[in-house]
């Protein structure tokens, strides 16, 4: 990585998080556990960067620690959208 | 254009698509009404992610990593269903934890490769990594203490040792000297072993000494925590989807994080340096005041008092606390609702933005029994109703209805925004017995004139209360 490509993401980084901070500023009490188990799950992003570092064919030690990567991170994302999903469900305004 | 050229930019626009979906799923996510739509969102933004990535022409063998993905679909679905609603802290606090260890083995591996092949390691690509062990390695020993002490395997007050905040700087400086060193010689593997093993011991250092009661804030850290190392992680492999989409999460569980401590009046410092509720300083206040009150008297009540007054009540304030979480009296208490509301009787829930241990605790559990969450109130909202309230019952709940947050400026707690339940007209608090809450306080509320304490579990009490209001029809 050179210092020009760091930068760059730098700025891709900050731009985000502010990004972040807009969106989710107002979000009512009832919503704080799905957001942030939800929020949990977009984290599971990292499966992004361990299939990359464990798909590069040899059986290395680092594809083996990507490999374990994968699998946690996929842990993260599956189950973190499923519960979420699994508690917005019983947010329900009542019928009749 | 051929093929060949044109699937990095497929790559990078379906990237692009992906992150998008992120910030829109993110954003219905903050309204009832579409929430699970922007969870769903999310999750296709995911699917395009991953499917972009594999695509990937560095991916060159699937079987291991489809296989992978294979596991660890199966342990996150199987997790997602099995788990009960009452143990979603604990839940949210693993995965917190894996994404965590994720990052953390990424910028591992990146490193072994690159070490492997020979290529010189530049000094920004140490530091990306050097930063990923750190966020990533923190997370997720962070998050299984947070777990253990959730899942009650550890004790849930704090663990304080003499010289823990020196050892906690001797470990950080530690950390500062062996990455300075590791970035002009990145071949010694001994001082690379270090970091990581350093990092692991930040992790646990850093929650140990929190209590429960603070585990809202912890909680929402350490998720904040795992999109930075994800962040991290993005940087190591140069990668802009993970960069995005780990700023996004590190800044939700910063606001979140922010929430919590206006909830408790507390800075985050306080918060995780100060070994709150512990056998230290805390005490010393609470046993003076507690003795101060030790003469008064308590003045208790049986179940059939108790659903006396509230079915006759015209309106009846319930506060949850995360006693009716670990006595798992969600649907009792619905059940009670019912029953009142069938009787005409006014009802509503005020929630404490810290009551339980994580952001939004009692609300899920409130949805799972059913609640209509209009019929939730935030403190604010609820506040100035207590006066016009004939019954607040207290189930399960101290610290956040102690009213010494107001007026007591001894008090740990005091200048901590709480529920007024004293200025109903009178108080129901069920409760299995006169200890004190997570801060170590006494509670001046159980000693007042029109506080009438019901001793028992949550669960026990509540189902009581029903049978007794349904014999009074």
């Amino acid at each position: 990585m050179t210092t020009a490509t760091l930068v760059t993401s730098l700025f891709v980084f900050v731009l985000a998080a502010f990004v972040g901070f807009e969106v989710i500023n107002k979000v009512p009490p009832t919503l704080h556990t799905p957001l942030m188990s939800g929020a949990n799950a977009i984290s599971g992003i990292a499966v992004l960067g361990a299939i990359l570092v464990s798909g590069t064919g040899n059986l290395t030690l680092s594809a083996i620690l990507g490999l374990i990567a994968v699998i946690l991170a996929t842990i993260n994302v599956v189950g973190g959208f499923l519960v979420t999903d699994r508690m917005l469900q019983m947010f329900k305004k009542k019928e009749a | 254009m051929n093929w060949s050229e044109f699937l990095p930019t497929g790559i990078q626009l379906s990237y692009l698509v992906a992150a998008s979906l992120f910030i829109l799923g993110l954003k219905q996510l903050g309204s009832p009404s579409t929430a699970r739509r922007g969870n769903q969102l999310a999750a296709v933004g995911m699917l395009l992610a991953v499917v972009a990535t594999l695509l990937d022409r560095s991916v060159l063998s699937y079987g291991t990593i489809f296989l992978g993905m294979a596991i660890g679909a199966m342990i996150g679905a199987v997790a997602a269903y099995q788990v009960e609603m009452t143990a979603m802290p604990q839940m949210v606090g693993i995965f917190n934890g894996l994404g965590g260890g994720a990052s953390a083995l990424i910028a591992i591996a990146e490193f072994w490769r690159v070490l492997s092949t020979g290529e010189p390691l530049s000094l920004t690509s140490l530091i990306v990594i050097v930063l990923g062990i750190l966020i990533g390695g923190v997370t997720l020993t962070g998050s299984f203490i947070a777990f253990g002490k959730l899942q009650g395997i550890l004790p849930g007050s704090p663990i304080v040792f003499p010289l823990q905040q020196p050892l906690n700087v001797l470990l950080l400086g530690g950390f500062l000297v062996g990455s300075v060193y590791f970035m002009t010689d990145p071949n010694t593997l001994s001082v690379f072993f270090g970091l990581i093993a350093i990092a692991l011991i930040l992790g646990v250092f850093f929650v140990i000494p929190i209590g429960g009661g603070d585990m809202p804030v912890v909680i929402s850290l350490l998720n904040s925590y795992s999109g930075l190392a994800a962040a991290a992680a993005g940087f190591v492999v140069n990668n802009n989807m993970l960069i995005i989409a780990g700023a996004l999460v590190g800044a939700s569980g910063i606001i979140l994080t922010n929430i919590m401590c206006k909830g408790m009046n507390r800075s985050l410092t306080n918060v995780l340096f100060a070994g709150f509720g512990s056998d230290g300083g805390s005490s010393a206040t609470a046993g003076s005041s507690g003795s101060a009150k030790a003469n008064q008297t308590v003045r208790s009540v049986d179940p059939e008092e108790g659903a006396m007054m509230l079915k006759y009540a015209r309106s009846v304030v319930i506060v949850p606390g995360y006693g009716m979480a670990v006595a798992q009296a969600q649907h009792s208490v619905k059940e009670l609702v019912d029953q009142l509301e069938s009787a005409g009787v006014e009802v509503r829930y005020a929630i404490h933005p810290v009551a339980g241990r994580m952001p939004g605790h009692m609300n899920v559990l409130l949805a799972e029994a059913n609640v209509p969450y209009p019929q939730l109130y935030d403190m604010e909202d609820i506040n100035p109703q207590f006066d016009k309230t004939d019954v607040a019952l207290v189930i399960g709940a101290n610290d956040v209805v102690n009213p010494a947050a107001r007026h007591d400026n001894s008090s740990p707690i005091y200048g901590m925004p709480i529920l007024e339940v004293d200025k109903a007209k009178s108080t129901i608090v069920i409760k299995r017995g006169m200890g004190t809450g997570f801060s170590g306080v006494q509670n001046e509320l159980f000693f007042e004139d029109k506080t009438m304490m019901l001793f028992g579990s949550a669960k026990d009490m509540v189902g009581q209360l029903v049978a007794e209001v349904k014999q009074l029809a």
